[in-house]
């Protein structure tokens, strides 16, 4: 891998990237994407679904029947 | 039936409690009132351990109904877990947060759950490296496409759902549900980075399924 990070190619930038995303740093301000309109692409498309994912499937409650047949389970079991 | 606790009800978006769980016990807070109830529950209080169902039911079936996408099996998962829970809980020794001990053992109830259903997920070693056909396809030679700016909730959820089983849990468990690479790798026994790795590959997964349903005209 290259010294420069403004030589680095693609593939060692995006050999990176799961550390500088997942170490929370600002990838976007990485010398190589201000230089790579494909990478800072991917950049965009990655956080894009990040942002999506926190109103996916929205949490639910169990319906009470569940609790009913677990407790019905630990009295078989007790017995 | 035991109610929910609001401060135990993940929202989507809101990290759960897992880092922060022990972090205040002072007397009436929240956290302090489910270590009473947890040291009740273990001591074999059958009420103390309804009240902690209540506290965590909500967080174990949305991971099981996330992960399984059906209903019934979600119930029957849940149901499973929370048996497990009933028969371990005196071994829980608080070396990590309840609630992430909690969730792995869910996690586990799945992946079994998973197993038995015949896909190629033997173990959760297997879970954290799918095969390579599975993974997902290199950015550096592909098209310069992007996608365009908002995602269609639906047709994420319809991709989250086909993303092989290690992916779509991790993905699930870090940008769904909010948990932190450190509490993931404590959950599945992996490294924290081969949990960034593969939430990595998800996304990437994820984009590439998005990508074709925006252009299905180019899938080969």
């Amino acid at each position: 891998m290259t010294g420069d990070p403004r030589k680095m190619s693609c593939e060692e930038f995006q050999a990176q990237l799961p550390e500088l995303i997942g170490s929370g740093e600002d990838a976007s301000a990485h010398p190589h994407v201000q230089g790579c309109d494909r990478c800072r692409a991917l950049l965009a498309d990655l956080e894009t679904i990040a942002e999506a994912a926190r109103q996916l499937f929205p949490s639910v409650e169990p319906p009470d029947e569940v609790w009913t047949q677990i407790e019905s389970a630990i009295k078989r079991e007790g017995k | 039936m035991p109610n929910s606790s609001s401060s135990a009800q993940a929202r989507p978006g809101i990290r759960p409690n897992g880092g922060t769980e022990r972090a205040n016990t002072a007397p009436g807070s929240a956290n302090a009132v489910e270590a009473d109830v947890l040291a009740l529950a273990q001591a074999g209080d059958h009420q103390a351990f309804a009240q902690l169902y209540g506290l965590h039911k909500r967080r174990i079936y949305s991971l099981c109904l996330r992960m399984v996408g059906n209903v019934a099996e979600a119930e029957d998962l849940t149901q499973e877990a929370f048996l497990q829970l009933h028969r371990k809980i005196a071994t829980f020794r608080g070396d990590s947060a309840f609630s992430t001990w909690l969730h792995r053992l869910a996690v586990n109830v799945v992946l079994m759950q998973l197993r038995k259903k015949g896909l190629s997920l033997i173990s959760l070693d297997e879970a954290m490296e799918p095969t390579p056909e599975e993974g997902p396809s290199r950015s550096f030679g592909a098209p310069d496409l992007t996608l365009s700016g908002t995602i269609d909730r639906l047709a994420l959820e319809h991709a989250v759902a086909e993303l092989p089983a290690g992916y779509r849990l991790i993905f699930i468990l870090h940008d769904v549900e909010g948990f932190e690479h450190g509490e993931i790798a404590s959950m599945l026994d992996c490294s924290i980075g081969n949990s960034k790795s593969q939430l990595h590959k998800a996304r990437l997964k994820l984009r590439d399924a998005l990508r074709a349903q925006e252009r299905p005209e180019e899938r080969t």
